[in-house]
């Protein structure tokens, strides 16, 4: 499903050069529930930006599905992240001027569909996730654990081949946190390829693989104990 | 339809901020309606006070020399009579209805059966008519005839029939007496010059001439000159001074000796004064816009910054720049043209009340925002919209959605 070959990207401060990745090779297969694992600047959230295909390399290649992205106009770009990926991000991104659903339904009307035809298909993702009855809540009457959900569920919506969740529990407590790992867990369990960025070792551990990053080279590609 | 409901829910998320913007918007185009309105008003005013007069006429006066001439010294009084205006009248190409006028001074006491009133007396020629843009409402005006056998007859005004006739009777064929002379009544007429106007009466010049001083004497001359260039007014003027030069000389480049108004000449300088005052007031008008526009175009900037990232998000979810170019531009349309919509009809609203509750006068009358103002104004909004939210969008297409992943 994703498939990394000698992936490097610096960034270009003045006359200062940081080579954040050096030659990445990575592959997930199609339907595996993986986690990226490193502490902050180990290049985790440039790996992550690229995979979400909102950040461009330098060399190498990067394959989603078959398809090579690289070096894409920004309009083809935002198409393939519509259709390929669903994004659920730490600090939510909900749109707080709209509801839960018409948040879900956001990334359907990228691709033209009906306003009827999305929000069916949003109140379907929202009872997904446990929010049926929340539909027409705004953000700010969620709390984050809800909030989180109806990420999920807008990730969704658009059936895309992998799900990137960006410390998807950072910003909630154990319990909450928890629950939404059930939830990407059974999301995985639908055949949805998941990957997550953390460096919370509970939640890595959820996952069937773990990858750990340090100083923009892939230290293993060790399985992490499965005794969840 | 879908956008459209999108975007309203934006402008609805920031009433506030919609509210300045549009206050804006609707201020300048209010601003420009009530400036044109304005400007139209007193334009007209200005035109109603030349509606009196023909404005294809030429006056002369009499005057006093200035230059030596012949050997005569300056000073010398020049006095018109009924050769120059038969002169003028037989020489002159291009004069198309011409009349004198005999001066009768201050107001003479009229009666009509008892009744005692005063009234302004102006002796003229039958082509006075066509001067003082006369209407007869009933009977006629001088004629030749009166002229030549010095009758003694009236033309009377909406005042005379009023305070001596009570509009009880027809005033024509009753017999007025004008300081002691009776005078027939044939005609009865309307003047859109005003009141003092309509105040007159008039009598054959002729009879002025015998009645009031010496035969001849005439003290002013006029003539229209049908539809001639401001070139050829100037010729038709500068041959008549020559002719009435050569006969009373005087040099023809004195100009003192005659005093001469050439309405041709002074209504093309309203007329081009007025265009001057109209590109003047487009101008200020288009400087209010173009603030409008610099305060749409602040404000968006504003709001753009502040949601880099809810732009960022929709980006990241597949927005396209040009969604969010277009959706930010629309925005700034939305807002420009409705706002603006609303200043064109308060600016509407106040020029009719204006034009309601003010009398009309020479200085200002019907103010009035065309349709071509309309049009105008209207399509200086979509431009101002388009124009507005240009930059405010082309910044927000720029947005990385990298800041999306950012938390706050």
């Amino acid at each position: 499903m994703i498939r990394l070959r000698e992936l490097n990207k610096s960034y270009h401060l003045g006359q200062h050069s940081l080579h954040v990745l050096r030659d990445i090779d990575l592959h997930v297969r199609e339907g595996e529930f993986v986690s990226i694992m490193g502490s902050s600047g180990s290049g985790k959230s440039t790996l992550l930006n690229i995979l979400g295909i909102l950040d461009d390399y330098d060399s190498g290649a990067y394959t989603l599905g078959g398809t090579l992205i690289r070096d894409l106009s920004e309009r083809k770009a935002a198409m393939y992240r519509n259709r390929f990926i669903g994004f659920v991000f730490q600090s939510f991104n909900l749109l707080s001027f709209k509801t839960a659903a018409e948040n879900v339904a956001l990334p359907l009307s990228y691709q033209g569909v009906s306003r009827k035809r999305r929000t069916e298909l949003a109140h379907a993702y929202l009872d997904k996730v446990g929010l049926g009855a929340w539909a027409t809540h705004l953000p700010s009457e969620m709390s984050g654990g809800q909030k989180q959900r109806v990420a999920i569920a807008r990730a969704l919506i658009t059936k895309p081949r992998i799900v990137l969740a960006d410390e998807p529990t950072g910003a909630l407590d154990s319990k909450t946190s928890e629950q939404i790992m059930d939830l990407l867990s059974g999301v995985n369990a639908e055949g949805v390829t998941v990957v997550i960025v953390t460096h919370e070792q509970d939640v890595a551990d959820r996952t069937h693989r773990v990858i750990r990053l340090r100083d923009g080279v892939i230290e293993t590609h060790g399985h992490a104990s499965t005794d969840a | 339809m879908d956008r459209l409901y999108e975007l309203l829910e934006t402008l609805r998320a920031a009433k506030l901020r919609t509210a300045v913007t549009a206050l804006s918007v609707a201020w300048g185009i209010f601003m420009l309606v009530i400036l044109l309105g304005a400007g139209t008003g007193i334009e007209r005013g200005a035109e109603n006070g030349f509606k009196d007069d023909a404005t294809n006429a030429i006056w002369i006066y009499r005057g006093t020399t200035s230059l030596p001439f012949e050997g005569q010294k300056i000073g010398r009084n020049v006095a018109l009579d009924d050769e120059d205006f038969e002169a003028l009248r037989r020489n002159v190409e291009g004069v198309e209805h011409i009349t004198g006028r005999f001066y009768i001074q201050g107001q003479f006491t009229v009666s009509y059966e008892g009744t005692v009133s005063s009234f302004d007396v102006r002796s003229c020629h039958p082509g006075h008519l066509f001067l003082e843009n006369t209407i007869i409402t009933d009977g006629r005006f001088i004629n030749e005839l009166d002229i030549v056998q010095r009758r003694k007859v009236a033309v009377i005004g909406p005042a005379a029939v009023d305070r001596l006739f009570h509009e009880k009777r027809d005033p024509i064929g009753e017999w007025i007496n004008v300081n002691g002379t009776m005078y027939r009544v044939v005609g009865v007429f309307r003047d859109d010059g005003g009141e003092e106007e309509e105040a007159k009466i008039y009598i054959p010049i002729t009879t002025a001439q015998m009645a009031y001083g010496r035969p001849q004497q005439i003290h002013q001359i006029m003539f229209t000159i049908g539809d001639a260039t401001s070139e050829r007014a100037q010729a038709i003027q500068d041959q008549s001074v020559r002719l009435i030069a050569g006969k009373h000389h005087f040099s023809p480049k004195d100009k003192r000796a005659l005093r001469v108004r050439n309405g041709v000449e002074s209504f093309e300088r309203v007329v081009t004064l007025f265009a001057r005052i109209r590109f003047f007031i487009w101008i200020i008008g288009a400087g209010t816009i173009v603030a409008g526009i610099v305060g749409v175009s602040n404000i968006m900037l504003i709001s753009v910054r502040e949601r880099t990232k809810e732009i960022g998000i929709k980006k990241a979810l597949g927005a396209t720049p040009w969604t969010i170019l277009s959706q930010i531009v629309m925005e700034a349309l939305i807002v420009t043209g409705v706002s603006g919509y609303l200043g064109l009809l308060a600016g509407l609203g106040v020029i009719e009340l204006v034009k309601a509750n003010v009398p009309p006068s020479d200085f200002f009358r019907d103010p009035e925002a065309n349709f071509t103002v309309v049009v105008t104004a209207t399509l200086v909004l979509v431009f101002a919209g388009l124009l507005a939210g240009y930059f405010p969008a082309r910044l927000a297409a720029k947005v990385n959605p990298i800041v999306a992943l950012r938390a706050e």
